[in-house]
């Protein structure tokens, strides 16, 4: 059967918008994402010097030693508009929910080897407060990056952070209860395996610079500690140790990163690629920032894995350099 | 005595929850907007998740308002089971 | 293994404290001012953060959930209406010209909102009020974007929308939103919270959202009144938001009064002033009206905003002072700005049109204390020149406000015949004011107020022409030149509805979707 639909046909008279037509050149459709997000930041005309820091404009290029002709060329491959961010973010969540659910509803945490369970409780629960600092620290970037691109991408990442500080907080509850989430908070504080961890944290805080905070929390920080934490220590070591029931638990943190990665790795390219200015510039945040990141990651892993630590980070460290070198950086 | 309230989208989703509000605060005053219901009630007004279910024939999470809040006025008391908008005046 | 048994159920309240506040710890590598620099020049005392009540405790997981399934609805709407010609539907095309007015004068503010939470949200040391005002972030991004996608198929039939992220920088009636927000993200982090997330979000909000939206659903525009009313359910949130911080701050410390009420003296009159064109938007440019300007501030402010006064006073706060001035001006502000957009509606991205005599006698019974005696015989006077072909034209560029940006169009309260001017010295220099409020508002900070980027000035001072422009040039036009800086396209863009190519189009193609020509 043939159907023929018949509607009004009715010819546009135009279809973008100018700014958009006048940065590609053409009048033609774009997807949703480069319609709510290209040069989307005012530029200029700002009405007041903002009395927080009166040594610049509400956006102001000079709050980072990068330099880019076009703020705009540091997109996000992913294309995440909010509507987009929200519908992956609830697909993930429902997986999780449902992973939650599966292991609550068949007790796999009581099937958990005793010593496996303690030491995801002794690595996972801090690792809280980690995921609190980057919800911070993104937060910063959203608000004082040049460019509507970087904002964007931060804040979706910021409140990413607090969803896995939230699962973090579950799986805290679910292996262990209220106390294990305070115990978590004091070894956080006080014990001296988290010490070069939390400094770093805290270091990141008075970071002015955005987009050395970007390299510093989601390049450095996170380019290790998701391939050792999730990665390596959790799915392979604790699934060969009877713990596979926990890489359930945190398969959102796994394919976030994994997912994450393609934003960080973006833009990091085409900064570096941008200038060799630019490179050196980053290449000294990395030289700066990863070393610590590395001894501070040291005693974690050997929390949970303790003589094995030194040889898996080195591991995480090869890949880590590999993805490095991609961007046109070196360890 | 002050007028608190609460705003929701005309859908099908809410006509239950209407009806709970309506039912659970006999002093409340029901404005129909084009694609809007105003609900206004003097002093204090109650959302009742029990009264939600009831209509709805399943489990309802009082978050779930959300989705078809439009506006409210009030001081929000909100636990598991009921969300109360009140002045304290 | 018994830990099942030990285990307690938390609450929602227990629950949503070890999700958020929980996370936080108290800094010992860093200094806490070093990490926290901007909470405490603005004088505002916090003893204890943990008091903060939190407004909604949703957490990431339920946000992600109910904030896809309402873009889900969403987007099925916007999708519908495009491809329906849906903007065919609405009452007739003047419509339209009200969401010119939405996207290039509120849409771009969403986006500054989104930026300025994310920054008071790293800026409170409470990790109460860090969660909430970053999910505002997030929520404001998501206004702008929805917004702009809705629109956007407008943009593609309708002129007065093709620039609007150059106009709302550049364009005269358009600094008086921007600025507003300017005013509002370079304040200090607790100003930024009381003028945008309690003066504004909870005070006037429903002033400008509710009648903006329901006006669109009442003239047919579904896709309108789908983004609006989806926004709105972020905004209850929001204002939720806005009270708490209120409270929050005042039972912190009573130093903290004087400050707080200065801040929403100043915040209710700003945001009233930019909604000055909500006002004329309500009772001149939507073809079936929903109510006018006067209830809805009737309703929406001095019932709604009453209740909320008297449940501050325990806190010893009392009503804006300028509510007074406000409730005077509610007869007349919509007119007064109306007709001054009648007069400059060559240098407007929008199309004016003169009432016709239905929307006459709407208006006269609105506004029985105003409208017959003063402004009918304006509009029955422009009507009889326009006919003798005298369409009146302003070409005079009027002085602004330094404080509002407003043009100088507002009268003396008690007096609706005489503009009301003001002014003040300041370092050898004269500022002028529309009123008492703006004028205080200016003494009070005038190292900020006189930074403003007044169009006006700019134009006069020949910072608003295209590069190589000479003016002393024979025949040098400075409308053209300031148009083509804007980006406006003369005969287009502007002048009056009645024969512009909006309207053509609009009979033409509705003509195709409802007759066989």
């Amino acid at each position: 059967m043939q159907i023929d639909l018949r509607t009004v046909t009715i010819k546009p008279l135009r279809q973008t918008f100018d700014h958009i037509a006048r940065y590609l050149g053409t009048d033609k459709p774009v997807s949703r994402y480069l319609e709510g997000s290209l040069g989307i930041q005012p530029k200029d005309v700002f009405h007041y010097r903002p009395t927080w820091d009166p040594e610049h404009e509400i956006f102001d290029v000079r709050r980072t030693k990068i330099r880019m002709k076009d703020w705009d060329a540091l997109k996000d491959p992913r294309q995440f508009y909010y509507g987009a961010y929200t519908s992956a973010r609830a697909r993930q969540q429902d997986t999780a929910e449902a992973n939650f659910d599966f292991v609550e509803s068949r007790g796999l945490v009581e099937t958990l080897p005793e010593d496996v369970r303690q030491a995801a409780v002794a690595l996972l629960v801090p690792l809280r407060h980690v995921a609190w600092g980057a919800n911070m620290n993104n937060a910063a970037v959203c608000a004082y990056a040049y460019g509507g691109m970087t904002a964007q991408a931060a804040i979706y990442q910021s409140m990413d952070q607090l969803g896995i500080a939230q699962y973090l907080t579950r799986i805290g509850l679910l292996l262990g209860d209220v106390e294990s989430l305070a115990a978590g908070k004091q070894a956080w504080t006080n014990d001296p395996v988290w010490q070069p961890l939390r400094r770093y944290v805290e270091d990141s805080f008075v970071v002015k610079d955005p987009f050395e905070l970007h390299t510093v929390q989601n390049l450095v920080l996170d380019g290790l500690l998701y391939p050792l934490v999730y990665d390596t220590i959790i799915d392979q070591i604790f699934a060969a140790r009877g713990g596979a029931a926990i890489a359930m638990l945190t398969q959102f943190m796994t394919q976030w990163s994994a997912e994450t990665r393609k934003w960080v790795d973006a833009t990091m390219k085409a900064i570096v690629a941008e200038s060799e200015e630019n490179r050196t510039v980053v290449q000294d945040w990395v030289d700066a920032w990863l070393p610590r990141a590395k001894e501070a990651l040291l005693p974690v892993a050997a929390i949970a894995v303790s003589e094995q630590a030194p040889a898996l980070l080195d591991e995480v460290m090869e890949g880590f350099a590999q993805r490095l070198a991609k961007i046109g950086l070196s360890a | 005595m002050s007028t608190v309230f609460i705003a929701l989208q005309t859908n099908e989703e809410t006509r239950p929850i209407i009806e709970a509000i309506v039912e659970d605060n006999p002093h409340a005053r029901v404005n129909e907007a084009p694609a809007m219901v105003k609900i206004d009630a003097d002093g204090r007004l109650v959302v009742k998740r029990s009264s939600i279910e009831e209509r709805l024939g399943r489990d309802f999470d009082l978050q779930e308002l959300h989705i078809n809040l439009i506006s409210l006025s009030g001081n929000i008391e909100e636990d598991e089971d009921q969300m109360i908008l009140a002045w304290k005046n | 293994m018994d830990m099942q048994v030990a285990k307690k159920k938390l609450g929602l309240k227990e629950k949503y404290q070890v999700m958020t506040r929980d996370l936080d710890w108290t800094p010992t590598y860093q200094k806490m001012e070093d990490i926290y620099p901007y909470v405490q020049y603005e004088g505002i005392k916090i003893h204890d953060w943990d008091r903060w009540e939190d407004p909604f405790r949703l957490t990431m997981d339920a946000y992600w959930k109910y904030q896809a399934e309402k873009e889900k609805k969403l987007y099925a709407i916007i999708d519908a209406y495009a491809q329906n010609n849906g903007h065919l539907n609405v009452t007739d095309a003047r419509y339209i010209n009200t969401v010119k007015l939405f996207l290039t004068g509120v849409s771009p503010l969403e986006y500054m909102a989104h930026r300025g939470f994310a920054h008071v949200g790293r800026a409170f040391p409470g990790p109460g009020p860090r969660v909430a005002c970053l999910m505002q972030s997030l929520d404001e991004m998501r206004h702008f974007q929805t917004q702009v996608h809705a629109i956007s198929n407008y943009n593609k039939y309708y002129n007065g929308f093709h620039d609007f992220r150059k106009w709302h920088d550049r364009v005269w009636y358009l600094s008086v939103p921007k600025s507003f927000f300017d005013d509002a993200i370079t304040a200090g982090p607790f100003e930024f919270i009381v003028a945008i997330g309690f003066s504004f979000e909870y005070v006037l909000t429903n002033l400008l959202f509710v009648p903006f939206v329901s006006g669109a659903a009442y003239n047919g525009d579904m896709g309108t009144m789908a983004y609006g009313f989806s926004a709105q359910s972020d905004e209850a949130r929001h204002m939720t938001l806005g009270l708490e911080v209120i409270k929050f701050i005042l039972e912190q410390d009573p130093a903290n009064l004087p400050i707080v009420q200065r801040w929403i003296d100043k915040w209710t009159w700003r945001g009233y002033r930019v909604l000055t064109l909500v006002a004329m938007m309500m009772d001149y440019m939507l073809p079936k009206r929903t109510m006018s300007w006067k209830e809805a501030w009737e309703i929406y402010f001095e019932e709604n905003g009453g209740a909320l006064f008297r449940d501050l006073a325990r806190y010893g706060i009392r009503m804006p002072k300028c509510a007074e001035t406000i409730a005077f001006e509610k007869d007349h502000l919509s007119h007064q700005a109306w007709c001054t957009f009648y007069n400059y509606t060559a240098a407007t991205a929008f199309h004016t049109w003169l009432p016709n005599e239905d929307e006459m006698q709407w208006l006269s019974a609105k506004y029985p204390d105003s409208f017959d005696k003063y402004y009918r015989p304006r509009f029955d006077f422009w009507r009889e020149q326009a006919a003798k072909g005298n369409r009146f034209y302003n070409t005079t560029l009027p002085m602004l406000c330094q404080t509002c940006q407003v043009p100088l169009f507002f009268t003396e309260p008690g007096d609706p015949t005489k503009i009301c001017y003001r002014e003040t010295d300041y370092k050898g220099m004269k500022y002028h004011f529309c009123s008492d409020h703006c004028k205080e508002i200016f003494e009070h900070e005038p190292e900020k107020y006189v930074q403003a980027w007044l169009p006006v000035h700019q134009i006069y001072q020949g910072n608003c022409f295209p590069e190589g422009t000479d003016p002393t040039a024979e025949g040098f036009d400075p409308l053209k030149a300031v148009l083509q800086w804007y980006n406006i396209i003369h005969g287009r863009d502007n002048l009056d509805f009645e024969g512009s190519e909006d309207q053509r189009n609009f009979a033409a193609w509705r003509a195709q979707a409802t007759r066989n020509v």
